[in-house]
């Protein structure tokens, strides 16, 4: 059984008075992620993609459809707890989700919910910040830190719960390019070596570049779903969805137009230039 | 002064033993001293509160003059308490002028009351001082949670006060950010008469709290992710443990509300003019 299976799921935002219904955001999603797996979610602007996030841990409830999170159907109140502990969520703005006012009581939060007792909350603290590099900041006050660090405090709080997946919602679109690669690195080492399933929602090719799934939404559906070699390589496909192509998957592309040569499977520079020498030798 | 130079309930961390007192500790015996101000009747039982003060800043490592600065934002008050009872105060005169005359009560009284508002506002002080905010709340909690039997929102009340603290340094960037930017746009903040500058603040006030709504929707949704179900149920990272040294504060603390109280009776008996009263 896959970690997470959304059937044939369709939302909409409940009418507001004297409107008409929402429109609607998802129409008939049928997805699975698998533990341990990396997927990137893309989308431009209103292609649904933050409200899939928001489906995966029941902070909202599918209309039509069901979204099962290991086996449990996230339309289940009694249960609610159950799924969020399986799947945390990391937002946008890091300064929205911090709590406390010290980063080692921000990071206990979520277990002090679970009820969790004190000896297995400061182990469980010590180990999630260590996870993000950030240990020797836990006494810190929360807004004297950078925005990277922040988002890794923010992440801390929820691999302290060790949930068997976490949904990042545009992490890094606040983030400098420092803070954005803290946090991609922090990513992909959590992926690797605690095997936790990530699903990274965000507008940034290069990130999605870098996981083993990509899943491209538009209009609320889903487009492609593809690794990241295949996905790029549907240049019109993509930029059909308003969305960028990384530059060598372009250039591949162009070039293959104009009748040279190339695998159709590259996206990043170095693969780029390592094919071209093989054609220019 | 600068938006970032406001600090609310300044902490000086350190390892004094008024410092590694538990926080509800510090609550119950700053509430006692209280207490004790206003059990004193005759001056020289109020300098035994003085006293107390005066052993437990050094004691904490807190420099004394830190009260005159703590004294400053209050110090029109005791001014103003100081000249009424000064004045006003029936009595045999001692000068006389106008229709003004001091007594020697009103001398007695003035001194008196001025001198319990210094002590009280010290006191208080090295509260804050010496506890950490998150400290002062889980202190806060813990004396209050009886009050949860009755229904009274304990935990909700301290998770409010944690959540304004923790978003204090962030709403004050935050204004420092759209001063800039309605500057930038022309606004002038800083000329005019009061109604003027008061209406030149709109424009500042409102994307204010437009975001701090936005951010507490959002912090809704992070803490809901976070499994938050209110305080039912609910663990501490770090659990309230009285040691040794607050058995010390506390019989330090009754020795001193005693001697207060003894002065007070055996006041009139050695001659010592009772101040209240």
């Amino acid at each position: 059984m896959k970690l997470i299976s959304c059937r044939n799921v369709s939302f909409h935002y409940p009418a507001q008075e004297g409107q008409t219904p929402g429109a609607t955001v998802l129409d008939g999603i049928n997805l699975e992620i698998g533990r341990g797996e990396f997927v990137a979610v893309l989308g431009h602007n209103g292609s649904g993609k933050s409200t899939f996030a928001k489906l995966l841990n029941a902070i909202l409830i599918p209309t039509k459809g069901e979204v099962f999170v290991d086996g449990i159907d996230t339309q289940q109140q009694d249960k609610l707890l159950e799924v969020r502990r399986r799947v945390g969520m990391v937002f946008q703005n890091p300064d929205n989700q911090i709590v406390a006012t010290v980063v080692e009581e921000d990071v206990a939060f979520a277990l002090e919910n679970l009820g969790l007792p004190t000896g297995e909350i400061r182990r469980r603290v010590d180990d999630a910040l260590a996870a993000v590099e950030m240990t020797e900041y836990a006494t810190h006050p929360p807004h004297r830190l950078s925005g990277g660090q922040k988002q890794r405090v923010a992440i801390a709080g929820i691999i302290a719960m060790r949930p068997d997946c976490i949904v990042l919602d545009e992490p890094t679109a606040m983030l400098d390019p420092r803070g954005r690669r803290e946090v991609m690195l922090t990513l992909e080492a959590l992926n690797k070596n605690h095997g936790v399933s990530v699903v990274l929602i965000t507008h940034y090719m290069d990130e999605a570049a870098r996981a083993e799934r990509v899943v491209v939404m538009d209009a609320g559906k889903v487009l492609l779903d593809a690794p990241p070699g295949e996905v790029f390589s549907h240049t019109q496909l993509l930029t059909g969805a308003g969305l960028d192509v990384p530059q060598a998957a372009k250039l591949c592309y162009e070039l293959r137009c104009a009748g040279v040569n190339l695998p159709g499977e590259i996206i990043d520079e170095d693969a780029c230039v390592h094919a071209l020498l093989q054609i220019l030798k | 002064m600068k938006l970032s130079d406001i600090t609310i309930g300044q902490h000086f961390p350190g390892q004094s033993p008024v410092h590694l007192m538990d926080p509800r500790a510090k609550i119950v015996v700053t509430g006692a001293y209280i207490v004790m101000l206003f059990l004193a009747q005759n001056l020289l039982s109020l300098l035994v509160g003085a006293v107390f003060v005066l052993i437990t800043y050094p004691a904490s490592g807190i420099a004394l003059r830190l009260i005159l600065k703590s004294l400053k934002p209050v110090l029109p008050i005791i001014i103003f308490t100081g000249i009424l009872n000064l004045f006003f105060v029936s009595g045999e005169p001692l000068w006389e002028f106008w229709r003004l005359s001091i007594t020697a009560e009103g001398i007695r009284l003035a001194v008196h009351m001025c001198l319990r508002i210094v002590c009280l506002i010290a006191g208080s002080a090295l509260l804050t001082y010496t506890t950490s905010p998150i400290a002062l709340t889980d202190g806060l909690e813990a004396l209050f949670s009886p009050l949860k039997k009755i229904k009274a929102p304990v935990h909700e009340i301290v998770m409010i006060m944690t959540i304004t603290l923790r978003f204090i340094p962030t709403l004050i960037e935050e204004t420092g950010k759209i001063m800039s930017a309605q500057k930038a746009r022309g606004a002038d903040l800083e000329s005019g008469n009061i109604l003027q500058r008061m209406r030149a603040m709109l424009p500042i006030l409102i994307p204010l709290f437009v975001s701090a709504f936005r951010r507490a929707e959002e912090l809704a949704l992070a803490m809901e992710s976070r499994c938050y179900h209110g305080g039912e149920g609910r663990t501490r990272l770090r659990v309230l443990a009285f040691s040794g040294v607050d058995v010390w504060a506390a019989v330090f603390t009754i020795a001193f509300v005693f001697a207060v109280v003894a002065i007070n009776i055996s006041g009139p008996a050695l001659g010592i003019p009772g101040t209240l009263r």
